[in-house]
């Protein structure tokens, strides 16, 4: 795993943070913490803002105020060692569709500037069960596969940390249980993840850590072993209704 | 600095290794350009002294509005599948991401130029083959690639990108284009060094101020 800065006591912190897009308030005043080597868990209906927490803690989006740490950097001035140490899947592949696999992930690696490419592509691929796919462009591939490909790249780098948005997203149930499984594997207690989605059932499944967001702020924060799953459905819903 | 150059290198790498497979950039280039120059030699006549006097703005012009829509594929590559913010999320500088599009950007409209200048002498019934030249047309390949680089970047996220790019680039490079036209019809006329000196000297210095704010100004408008 790269370089962390880990002895300061959280793998992500969010303090009074905010983001607004012109007179949009997305983020209000959000404080949160997500613990080394667990799997954090967000719900929240669209426009909660789970996506734009995520760009914000990934830098990819840059807060309005407030501050974000990350591995234990400051975002406001150590951004490139936060890249080091994070890995994200979106919505969206980012991978270029004309390139094979093998192209994307070696061009990644070497933005990575990582050591033995070569094998570390052999390795992800091997995790994310996609050896034989390698010598395939990507736009010639299944969605499911393209998927594996993407995470394939967030995790080449061996990040400690993982931000996944909806990685569910445009995927049919056979690629999902699949990705899941991934995920599941490739976890093991070491990676600390951040998963936002909408499927209540494996978030619950997956995550040791539920958190729900509404109207910019986290409106709940449970560990799962403290979780009715049926009170939460019932809860969840009373918070989206609110939300309307 | 190293590690800069180990990241321009591979997007140049990546970029490349695109257009091989893809063939966007420099076909759309080289096919609008040598259309514009048979036109203009149409238009013109080969051997007339108006077409001489003409030359040089035609290569210029034929250059501009084909490296326009070379431009406009820079980035939208970059759009494909948000492959933009996979770039963005690797822990490299701004200026490293900047220097590889632009120098990709460079290659491209060089290799057109390969292509192009031999047929512009055919048309146009004059010789290119002079160092000067050759420098000009380097020198001003530089600065098209370093300011539209830039002014891709920022147009790509705009609504009407194929329209906004010349309307925000073209003004800008203006001094270059003129540079190069002035630089290129002393030396086309048989002129020398002496005589195309003014025009040179336009295009180093806006060469110079280019790549200077060009990168400082890339790392505001690509971070959101």
């Amino acid at each position: 795993m790269s370089n962390t800065n880990n002895n300061v006591g959280f793998a992500i912190e969010a303090k009074r943070l905010r983001k607004s897009f012109g007179s949009n308030l997305v983020l209000n005043e959000l404080d949160m913490s997500v613990d080394w080597g667990s799997f954090t868990v967000i719900f929240g209906s669209n426009g909660s803002g789970k996506s734009t927490l995520v760009n914000n803690l990934a830098t990819i989006s840059t807060p309005t105020s407030g501050e974000i740490y990350v591995a234990g950097f400051d975002i406001k001035k150590e951004k490139a060692l936060i890249r080091k140490n994070i890995g994200v899947v979106t919505h969206e592949l980012l991978l270029y569709s004309d390139l094979t696999a093998y192209e994307n992930l070696f061009f990644y690696g070497k933005m990575f500037n990582l050591p033995d490419i070569e094998h570390k592509i052999e390795l992800t691929a091997e995790i994310t069960g996609a050896k034989d796919y390698l010598r395939k462009k990507i736009k010639h591939m299944s969605h499911g596969m393209q998927k594996r490909i993407a995470i394939g790249r967030a995790i080449l780098h061996d990040p400690p940390i993982l931000f996944l948005d909806e990685p569910e997203s445009g995927l049919d149930q056979e690629a999902l249980e699949r990705l899941y499984e991934m995920i599941r594997s490739g976890q093991n207690g070491k990676r600390t993840i951040l998963m936002t989605t909408h499927n209540i059932d494996r978030g619950l499944e997956m995550g040791d850590r539920v958190t729900v967001l509404s109207k910019g702020k986290i409106s709940y924060d449970k560990k799962r072993v403290d979780i009715n799953r049926d009170v939460f459905e019932g809860d969840y819903i009373s918070l989206r209704q609110s939300q309307l | 600095m190293k590690r800069s150059l180990v990241v321009v290198r591979t997007i140049l790498w990546k970029d490349l290794l695109l257009e091989l497979k893809s063939k966007d950039v420099i076909i759309s280039i080289v096919s609008f350009a040598m259309l514009a120059l048979v036109i203009f030699n149409f238009a013109f006549g080969s051997s007339s002294q108006l077409a001489s006097l003409i030359a040089p703005g035609a290569i210029w012009v034929s250059i501009t509005f084909a490296g326009v829509i070379g431009l406009n594929r820079l980035f939208v590559i970059e759009h494909d599948q948000g492959s933009i913010i996979g770039l963005l999320l690797t822990p490299v500088s701004r200026d490293s991401i900047y220097f590889g599009k632009m120098l990709s950007m460079f290659v491209f409209l060089t290799i057109s130029e390969i292509i192009l200048l031999p047929i512009y002498a055919i048309l146009f019934n004059t010789s290119i083959i002079h160092p000067l030249f050759l420098l000009i047309v380097a020198l001003g390949t530089i600065g098209f690639a370093s300011l539209g680089t830039l002014f891709s970047a920022m147009a790509v996220n705009t609504r009407s990108r194929e329209i906004m790019l010349p309307v925000m680039f073209l003004p800008i490079v203006m001094p270059i284009l003129i540079g190069s036209v002035v630089a290129s019809a002393n030396i086309l006329d048989g002129g020398g060094w002496s005589d195309a000196s003014r025009g040179i000297h336009i295009i180093i210095v806006f060469d110079v101020l280019s790549l200077i704010v060009s990168p400082l100004l890339f790392e505001q408008i690509i971070q959101e």
